[in-house]
């Protein structure tokens, strides 16, 4: 079984949101970027400890941008991986890069597509779908486990209040939340080791966005706490009720 | 035309639908069509509750009262709304971004090739060409996205529109559609019974790290139990395995758009707030007044929550008493 990790770059979880040209372009002016955590945590580990347990032969990763995402790619190489596959494509929406990852699944003869379950900043939670079917293959979404046995895979994912458990069969395309695995701290081999391992860059196949960013805006300013003493709490209890009428 | 997915379990047609169908029958007003509504699968007494969801704003239901629909497979859900959005000629496909929408929405999407705004918060505005909000970094921000295809995909985020009712009944249609063969077999569905499901409360009461131990969570049960509403925690707390994981919100965790988030002994990190700042109401109590959640809070209590909780529920019960 050969796995394909999806790799998104994103903004540190403690970024600064904000826009610049006239609302058109997140500010990235010293902010820090990251592995999109659910990519990192969940599908990276998890096709990795498929690997481990000799129920994956090679994970290989995934990411659609420029050279400037290589040291985010380098960076989950350190955690894990044999090679890794660059999209050379700057941006698009999420069924261009969505038609670049099923692109490089095809051609790669790629059996278990694992993405995480949305990114922290665009929270499409539309590529692993999406990818599904441009390969005309099973999707589970929000899967929180995994387990692989002779060509096929069983998965759990979340429901609203529960989980359901299906069987599918290869290939197939899996989101991936908490559940999944546990995080992996890089050590400093995997350091080093990342640094040599390959990364092949190739340029993107045609395809149309279906749609496209106008503008970004900030929520409105919250109108600030209203405190009340803590030797008078029935007086929130008022104030819910009548005042934000939520009991 | 507008048609909007109604997602069913177990033959009762979710909540999150109805207010998909509000949303839907916005939409048409604004461009001047009608509203219609898909049904995959088995209803339970399917002939009051499908024309019921007239209430909604649904002018016709398409019923594809069909078993193979029972077991959800996105695939093959995916490929018969497609086939039933193009016999209908819908120009636009309204689902609520539930944990099915999520999966269906995208295939069906990449299926039309048609545009998708997944977790969308607002109406399109359609004075220049086809503009969807939708909610983005994790809440943090707002992108308005045009739709460029003749189709459109939308997915709303639950609660972000609310329902709408009014005085009529849909015209029911049993259609006929194919099941594609698929290649997931649903083994198992284990639902949390006796409680609300989180990710549909409308009340929520979290605990965080503050609450020193789950041998004081009846600090947050009593208050959930005395208003009906769902328990959430922080991550440091499922960590911890002081409550379960399924509870953890925030960043990686689930993220909620209750009416009301009540927030017991959790500082407010910047990763917490990113699964819970769509909430409508947030009450924070923290014995710390430079918590960061006070910023994010519309109403707080600087206090110490082993002495402020148990008169807060006590409050509660007098106002229920009162009534
Ligand atoms: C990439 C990343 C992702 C993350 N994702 C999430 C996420 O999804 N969800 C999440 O919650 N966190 C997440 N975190 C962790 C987050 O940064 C915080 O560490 C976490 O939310 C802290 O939990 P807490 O508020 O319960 O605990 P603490 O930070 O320890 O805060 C406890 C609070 O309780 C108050 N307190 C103490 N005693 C009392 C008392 N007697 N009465 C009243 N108040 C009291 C204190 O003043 C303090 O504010 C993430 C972190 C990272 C780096």
């Amino acid at each position: 079984m050969k796995i394909l990790v999806c790799i998104s770059k994103t903004p540190d979880t403690t970024a600064k949101i904000a826009f610049t040209d006239n609302n058109t372009k997140f500010a990235d002016g010293g902010v820090q970027f990251i592995v999109n955590p659910y990519d990192e945590w969940y599908a990276l580990v998890r096709a990795l400890e498929l690997k481990e347990a000799g129920l994956a032969t090679t994970v290989t990763l995934v990411n659609v941008g420029g050279a400037d995402n290589d040291p985010i790619i380098r960076k989950a190489l350190a955690i894990g991986g044999d090679d890794a596959v660059r999209i050379n494509l700057e941006s698009g929406d999420s069924f261009t890069i969505a038609s670049q990852i099923a692109a490089v699944a095809k051609d790669g003869g790629y059996d278990l597509v694992l993405t995480g379950k949305e990114t922290i900043d665009y929270n499409g939670s539309s590529i692993g779908g999406m990818v599904a079917e441009l390969l005309d293959a099973p999707y589970v979404s929000l899967a929180t486990k995994l387990d692989a046995a002779a060509g096929n895979l069983t998965a759990t994912r979340e429901i609203e209040g529960g989980e359901e458990v299906a069987e599918l069969s290869l290939p197939a395309v899996i989101s991936c939340q908490k559940g999944m695995a546990e995080q992996r701290i890089p050590n400093m081999k995997g350091i080093m080791g990342a640094r040599t391992k390959p990364l092949a860059v190739k340029e993107p196949v045609a395809t149309d966005a279906l749609t496209s960013i106008v503008s970004f805006e900030l929520p409105p300013a919250k109108a600030g706490v209203k405190l009340v003493s803590a030797d008078t709490p029935e007086e929130l209890v008022r104030l819910l009720r009548e005042e934000a009428k939520v009991f | 035309m507008v048609l909007i997915f109604a997602d069913q379990t177990d033959g009762q047609i979710k909540k999150q639908a109805f207010e998909a169908i509000s949303y839907g029958a916005k939409i048409a007003g604004q461009t001047g069509t009608t509203a219609e509504v898909l049904v995959l699968g088995t209803v339970e007494n399917a002939a009051s509750t499908l024309p019921a969801l007239g209430k909604y704003g649904a002018s016709r239901v398409h019923y594809a009262d069909n078993p193979a629909f029972n077991g959800f497979d996105a695939q093959v859900y995916a490929a018969a709304i497609a086939d039933a959005a193009t016999a209908a000629g819908a120009d636009v496909i309204v689902f609520s971004n539930t944990t099915s929408g999520k999966a269906i929405a995208p295939r069906l999407s990449a299926r039309l090739k048609a545009g998708l705004v997944a977790g969308a918060v607002a109406l399109p505005d359609t004075s220049a060409g086809f503009v969807v909000k939708k909610s983005v970094f994790s809440g943090k921000a707002f992108a308005n996205v045009a739709i460029n295809t003749p189709v459109k995909v939308i997915s709303l985020n639950p609660n972000a529109f609310g329902i709408q009712t009014s005085e009529t009944t849909a015209e029911v249609v049993s259609i006929n559609l194919t099941p594609s063969a698929g290649k997931i077999k649903v083994t198992s569905v284990n639902k949390v019974t006796g409680t609300v499901p989180l990710s549909e409360a409308e009340l929520v009461v979290s605990g965080g790290r503050g609450l020193k131990g789950p041998e004081n969570w009846h600090l947050v049960e009593d208050l959930a139990k005395e208003i009906g509403a769902a328990t959430a925690c922080s991550r440091a707390v499922a960590d911890a395995h002081w409550r379960p994981h399924h509870e953890h919100v925030g960043q990686t965790g689930g993220a909620i758009a209750p009416n009301l988030y009540f927030a017991i002994g959790i500082s407010g990190a910047i990763q917490h707030l990113a699964g819970v700042n769509r909430s409508k109401t947030i009450v924070v109590i923290n014995k710390d007044p430079e918590a960061p959640f006070f910023k994010a809070a519309d109403y707080g209590i600087v206090g110490d929550a082993f002495e402020v909780m148990p008169k807060i529920v006590e409050a509660v019960k007098k106002m229920k008493a009162v009534g």
